[in-house]
């Protein structure tokens, strides 16, 4: 029982990471229907940046993250202007290949100039433990659960309340339409990446805390989050925080349990095989919203 | 004074070949191709079987996520498929003229698998499934050990045809490269059948396609079949070529990889398919041999050779999305009528 309240909340926490990566997607597929793959490399570079801002340029922790911030700012503006903006309207493929083809492009920008050593990473907050009952919890872990809750409270109010989070969802609903109503579309998009960057980057900060140090490994999470915005939906940001959960803990439990029987290697596969079972059942994942189709 | 290409029935117009002239290129060609063995390095053997095998790769895939509109980013499991299929049945004696059609077979049956949930998931839901399809075939691969030899790999014995041994890459390259040409004149002709304008019919427009009393799901699910088989069969010749296979053989970097080859080539072209997969096997060789030759004008260049290699990549497939959208096949196609009416082109 102590074996599965341990995996469980360690999928609970692991969770939290996924669901702050999985956001990133949301917020960007939510209102121009592009799926970011370059999202993990967006978790690198941020991470990166931070670690350049305090240890070389040692400048404290908090405007070192202001600056991180601003720089992801301008990061997903610029992307959308000169990379994104040109391919609105052409088939899916290509938007999916041009993501791809910027990760690549961003992962050598990183190895170029930062190398693919691990570099130690000036930590954001004390790494001490803290006991949650009878368990142990990393406290990073708690941070990140918490700037998910503090997220995830923004962002929906966000899009409930405030203007631009409004314009955001009628361009999702219907690009042509916003037009008409006057919402700058391009303004709407610049805006959704450069969140998605702004989030991604706090998820680097705070990955590269965790780790206590940042290389190339980290933007595999990239690939990794993605069953996490499927299983949840992708245009739903509490299906990619429940999303982000479920498939926390079902790795954990997955790999706690089945591993010794395969030999390793099953926490990594588990959320795909979950994919796979629940796009069959439930094409548009558990919370996204059904597209339905007439002649 | 030739002003233009007109065809005057119906056969010329779905000709394979649009002039005479094509038709005499395109034998000088294969005979030149014959010759580059005669002359080429081993090296550059190695890497002339790995483009043909490359084109194979990609044709099926053009022909699923080209033709049909499926995005797979399932090939470089396909291949492993293939690949292991191949070890498996030789490592049991069987011999190439079995080993490389079953390959084909089983992982056409393995596309056919994963091709179900296309059924109901379109666009980026599918390129999702396809992805889990990759990460499940990597961990059987990498942890049925009585098949695939585990992280260690497997070895795979020379491929034996008639008594002849074809053991090395200059030898190899008879094999691989008249399996490339019959694959791809199949490819050509299979879209001027019923079952090629069904495939471009629902990428086109699915429910328009059902309407007009194309079923839909068959056609998806023989898509994946055809491109799959094709995969499978590269994935076999790989085997033979690499003489050694593991999981690491096989990862997501050769599914870009290969929708890589696709995009750059042109998508829905077979000529595109080969320019796409010759071009992309060639940059990392063409970038080695620059960096090389600089490498002595600035050294630090020789630790920058993989980023550089990513990056060029990355750049060659985010500009030719921008600038090229169609892709080299396009602009073969523009650069040939330009000379072929010049001077009266406009």
């Amino acid at each position: 029982m102590e074996f599965f309240l341990q995996l469980t909340l360690n999928g609970l926490v692991v969770g939290s990471i996924y669901s702050l990566v999985a956001l990133g997607f949301v917020i960007i597929y939510k209102s121009s229907g592009i799926l970011n793959f370059a999202q993990g490399e967006f978790l690198l570079l941020g991470a990166y940046v931070f670690l350049a801002i305090t240890s070389q340029a040692n400048v404290p922790t908090l405007p070192a993250l202001a600056l991180t911030f601003a720089f992801a700012t301008l990061l997903g503006l610029v992307l959308e202007r000169v990379v994104l903006r040109p391919l609105i309207g052409e088939p899916i493929i290509s938007v999916i290949m041009v993501t791809l083809g910027l990760s690549s492009v961003l992962r050598a920008i990183v190895q170029g100039i930062w190398g693919t050593d691990t570099r130690p990473v000036h930590a954001v907050f004390s790494l001490d433990p803290i006991q949650i009952g009878p368990l142990p919890v990393a406290r990073g872990y708690l941070y990140s659960a918490a700037s998910v809750a503090v997220l995830l409270v923004l962002l929906t109010l966000f899009f409930k309340y405030a203007r631009p989070g409004i314009a955001m969802r009628a361009t999702a609903a219907s690009q042509q339409v916003s037009l008409s109503m006057g919402i700058s579309v391009r303004r709407i998009f610049a805006l959704s990446w450069s969140i998605a960057a702004v989030v991604s980057a706090a998820g680097g900060v705070l990955l590269a805390t965790m780790r206590g140090g940042v290389d190339g490994s980290l933007a595999v999470l990239g690939l990794k989050v993605l069953p996490v915005v499927i299983v949840g939906g992708l245009d739903s940001i509490g299906g990619a925080i429940l999303g982000g959960l479920l498939v926390g803990v079902l790795e954990n439990l997955a790999g706690g349990y089945l591993d010794p029987v395969f030999g390793g290697g099953v926490k990594e596969v588990a959320p795909f095989v979950a994919l796979v079972l629940i796009l069959m059942v439930k094409p548009y994942g558990l919370f996204g919203k059904v597209r339905i189709e007439r002649v | 004074m030739r002003c233009g290409e007109f065809h005057t029935t119906y056969a010329s117009d779905m000709g394979i070949f649009d002039t005479r002239r094509a038709r005499w290129v395109l034998g000088a060609f294969m005979v030149a191709l014959f010759a580059v063995p005669s002359f080429a390095t081993s090296y550059w053997m190695d890497v002339a079987n790995r483009a043909g095998i490359a084109v194979i790769a990609a044709m099926g895939l053009n022909i699923l996520t080209g033709f049909t509109g499926q995005i797979s980013l399932g090939n470089a499991a396909f291949l492993a498929v293939g690949a292991y299929t191949t070890a498996f049945l030789a490592g049991h004696g069987m011999p190439f003229v079995v080993a490389c059609p079953v390959s084909g077979i089983v992982t056409a049956l393995a596309g056919m698998v994963f091709g179900i949930p296309s059924l109901r998931l379109k666009g980026l839901y599918l390129a999702m499934a396809t992805l889990a399809a990759h990460f499940i075939v990597e961990f059987a691969a990498s942890h049925w050990d009585a098949v695939t030899g585990g992280v260690a790999g497997v070895s795979i014995p020379s491929p034996r045809i008639l008594g002849f041994d074809f053991s090395d890459d200059r030898s190899l390259f008879f094999l691989i490269i008249p399996i490339c040409i019959a694959g791809l004149y199949f490819a050509k002709n299979l879209f001027r059948t019923r079952v090629g304008k069904a495939f471009v019919a629902i990428r086109d427009q699915d429910i328009s396609a059902e309407v007009m009393g194309v079923d839909v799901f068959r056609y998806k699910l023989l898509s994946f079949a055809v491109s799959s088989f094709y995969v499978g069969v590269a994935g076999s010749l790989l085997a033979y070529q690499a003489r050694i296979i593991s999981p690491e053989n096989f990862p997501l970097g050769v599914a870009i990889d290969h929708l890589g080859m696709i995009i750059i080539g042109g998508l829905g072209s077979v000529l595109g398919s080969v320019l796409g997969a010759i071009f992309l096997t060639l940059l990392p060789e063409i970038l080695r041999l620059a960096n090389s030759a600089a490498a002595g004008s600035f050294p630090g260049l020789i630790q920058l050779f993989t980023p550089l290699k990513l990056a060029v990549f990355g750049l060659t497939i985010v500009l030719f999305l921008i600038f090229e959208p169609d892709g080299l096949a396009d602009l073969w196609r523009r650069i040939r009528n330009w000379f072929r009416l010049y001077p009266f082109s406009y």
